[in-house]
């Protein structure tokens, strides 16, 4: 198919309907925390989740978490229709407690990475990933 | 509350006041050399490192106007704070006399008044001169160059950069920094920084694919200067795949990447850089926003927004430079660096009055040989502008009312969105509008003017996205454009109100009617970053509808009322 501006405008509109405004968190994700953490109070300290500011492209967004000492790492992108994304788990041999991937956001929302530790604490990163049109810029 | 109207009132008086005072003493001014060379170059060298910044240069090679903005607000802890302060206010802060150069330099106020009695602005063989006169004093000076340099004029745009890539060549930088040439394409862009003679610098340069680093961008080079080791980190404009085509220039990634900064900035330290400068691109509320954050950093010289300041801002240890665009000022930074630390510093803003300073005559042969196979297209006089035609401003400028009202008559539109960019000089009243001229506003590699249907909820969603990249009370959410402009359409914006509830009363202008949205108009617009956009390009829409007029006026902008400023 060739692109003509009609279609590449169309597409625009189609994407903007769902990038327009941010998504708010939905009850699954706040259900899925509830089931990875038992309800227990999270940190702040010792997880780093690094995400940019503003997606270059929603559909394949680069994301790293790290949280040495980590049991576990799950990654839940609130917006997101199924706000899971992924849940990373480290054995005792593990060198290191961190992994990136890349992620599919419906749109500008919290990302959030909480880290099950050896002992059993549990902390919390998020982040908020803007998605936008774009255009404009000075 | 501080609507637009009020903007516009407050500026008329402060205009009719001065004007009224003074109206012809500034032309003497000038004239009468009130003004010299060496008084805008006089600086008393300090410590052992001199630092040259120039960045946001948009391919303005010879002498323009340039008005700087009368609306540039500030949102969340910026607000009220420079750059975010004009006009009158920013002359009180600075202790800046009503009528001296600095007004006109600095501010808004008055300008066409100011403009006839001080002159053009910039040049690059003006700023050469400058340049010269700093290595005279201080031979290892470091020239740095922010980026935005290969864009923003008709021969710039015909040599693919080539014009600005010879003359910045010949003025001898030691490092730069970029944006808007990644809207060359990524293989020109490639295929001048292997051949550049100086550094590229990048640390947020990523390889798209792999997310790593750019092999063609390093992330930093050390310079020995004066006795000092001295690091120079560059930093690329972070959003350039969002608010340019990102297909123009696929494999590239950036972003802001402050832990990557960080780590560069531990590792030239680990390195034994005793002086650690970062050559930006962010703008200037991401820089403060980053200095913040990343520690260890000596100097920032800022660029993007176009902001000219006469200080350097501090943030904990760091100061941060700000130095204008357009070619219009030359930032000097000396430094005194001991014992592996920045002790002191001297900062001057000059601005390069072209009527004040003295060409460099080998640079303006060589400014003249890149523009000698286009002069006759350059030079002819297209009309008339009854009007200052400028385009800084958060809301609009007269440039952009009437490059909206070219597409909605060329067009046959009913509303016209015209983007929120901060590049392009001013024109007087009484002035000849020449090719040039409008192309120095419209020159891209995107140029398409395109005309489509939007219904006006999609135009009210298009509205709210491109104010949260400038209203995000979170600096790392904006994207340092202004607000996109309308032609045919009004509205009203809350900056205090979180996106999605920022625009309301959307007014079809030229009925009057509220905007329906449900409703599909034809709306007429340039600049569009989707692939494969259709139409004449802006400069030929621009230029018919200006022939068409011959003589140009435009009326005041009453039609964004801006409410939490």
């Amino acid at each position: 198919m060739e692109l003509t501006r009609r279609n590449a405008m169309i597409m625009g509109a189609g994407v903007l309907v769902t990038f327009g405004l941010p998504m708010s968190a939905t009850a699954a994700g706040e259900d899925q925390i509830a089931a990875f953490t038992g309800g227990a109070e999270m940190g702040d300290s010792g997880i780093t989740l690094t995400a940019p500011e503003i997606a270059e492209n929603g559909n394949t967004v680069p994301i790293e978490v790290s949280a040495p000492g980590a049991a576990e790492i799950m990654v839940l992108a609130l917006g997101n229709p199924t706000p899971s994304v992924a849940t990373f788990k480290f054995g005792p041999l593990a060198a290191s407690q961190d992994a990136s991937t890349r992620i599919r956001l419906a749109g500008t929302q919290e990302v959030v990475a909480i880290a099950k530790m050896a002992d059993g604490s549990f902390a919390k990163a998020s982040s908020t990933v803007k998605v936008t049109i774009g255009g404009c810029g000075g | 509350m501080i609507s637009r109207r009020d903007f516009l009132q407050t500026s008329m008086a402060a205009t009719a006041i001065l004007g009224a005072s003074s109206y012809g003493e500034w032309g003497r001014l000038a004239a009468q050399q009130a003004l010299t060379q060496d008084q805008l170059l006089q600086f008393e060298t300090f410590g052992n490192v001199s630092l040259i910044h120039v960045t946001d240069i948009h391919a303005q090679m010879k002498p323009i106007f340039f008005r700087e903005p009368s609306i540039n607000i500030g949102v969340g802890d910026n607000k009220g704070h420079v750059p975010h302060v004009t006009g009158a206010d920013f002359r009180k802060l600075y202790g800046i006399e009503d009528g001296s150069p600095s007004h006109y330099a600095l501010t808004s106020g008055d300008f066409t008044a100011l403009a006839k009695g001080y002159g053009r602005v910039g040049g690059l063989d003006r700023v050469a001169t400058v340049i010269n006169a700093i290595r005279a004093e201080r031979p290892d000076a470091l020239l740095l160059d922010g980026g935005d340099t290969w864009h923003g004029s008709y021969t710039c745009y015909h040599t693919e950069g080539q014009d600005m890539v010879n003359v910045m060549n010949a003025l001898g930088p030691d490092a730069m920094t970029f944006h808007w040439e990644f809207t060359l394409g990524s293989e020109r862009v490639n295929e001048i920084v292997e051949g550049l003679p100086f550094a590229a610098l990048g640390q947020n340069i990523f390889d798209a694919e792999w997310d790593e680093p750019a092999e063609l961008f390093p992330p930093y080079k050390f310079f020995e200067r004066g006795g000092v080791k001295i690091a120079v980190i560059g930093q690329a404009f972070p959003y350039m795949p969002i608010a340019n085509p990102g297909w123009m220039f696929p494999e590239y990634a950036f972003g802001i990447r402050d832990e990557h900064m960080q780590e560069m900035v531990n590792e030239v330290r680990s390195q034994g850089a005793e002086l650690v400068v970062c050559l930006s691109h962010n703008g200037f509320d991401v820089d403060k926003k980053m200095a913040g954050i990343v520690t260890g950093i000596d100097v920032i010289l800022s660029g993007h927004t176009h902001d000219a300041l006469p200080e350097p801002v501090l943030v904990g240890d760091t100061i941060i430079v700000a130095s204008g665009s357009n070619g219009k000022f030359v930032s000097r930074v000396d430094l005194d660096v001991r014992d592996g630390r920045m002790m002191g510093f001297r900062h001057k803003l000059i601005p390069i009055f072209s009527d004040v300073i003295a060409p460099d005559a080998e640079m303006s042969a060589l400014i003249d040989e890149q523009r000698a196979p286009y002069l006759d297209q350059l030079s002819e006089v297209i009309g008339q502008t009854d009007s200052l035609l400028y385009r800084r401003g958060n809301f609009n400028g007269t440039w952009d009312d009437l490059i909206c009202d070219a597409l909605i008559s060329e067009r046959e539109a009913d509303i016209a969105l015209s983007p929120g960019v901060r590049w392009g000089p001013s024109i007087l009243p009484g002035q000849g509008i020449t090719r040039e001229d409008i192309w120095n506003v419209t020159s891209m590699t995107y140029g398409a003017a395109y005309r489509t249907g939007m219904t006006g909820e999609f135009l009210h969603v298009v509205l709210e996205d491109v104010a949260d990249n400038l209203f995000n009370p979170d600096p790392y959410y904006q994207q340092g454009g202004d607000m996109v402009r309308t032609g045919g359409l009004g509205y009203r914006i809350d900056i205090t109100k979180p996106q999605g509830s920022r625009i309301t009363d959307l007014v079809l202008l030229k009925t009057g009617e509220a905007i329906d949205p449900a409703k599909t108009y034809q709306v007429a617009g340039w600049a569009s970053v989707n692939e494969g956009t259709e139409g004449p390009m802006i400069w030929d829409v621009v230029e018919n509808h200006i022939r068409n007029r011959g003589t140009v006026s435009v009326d005041p902008n009453n039609s964004v009322q801006v409410v939490g400023a």
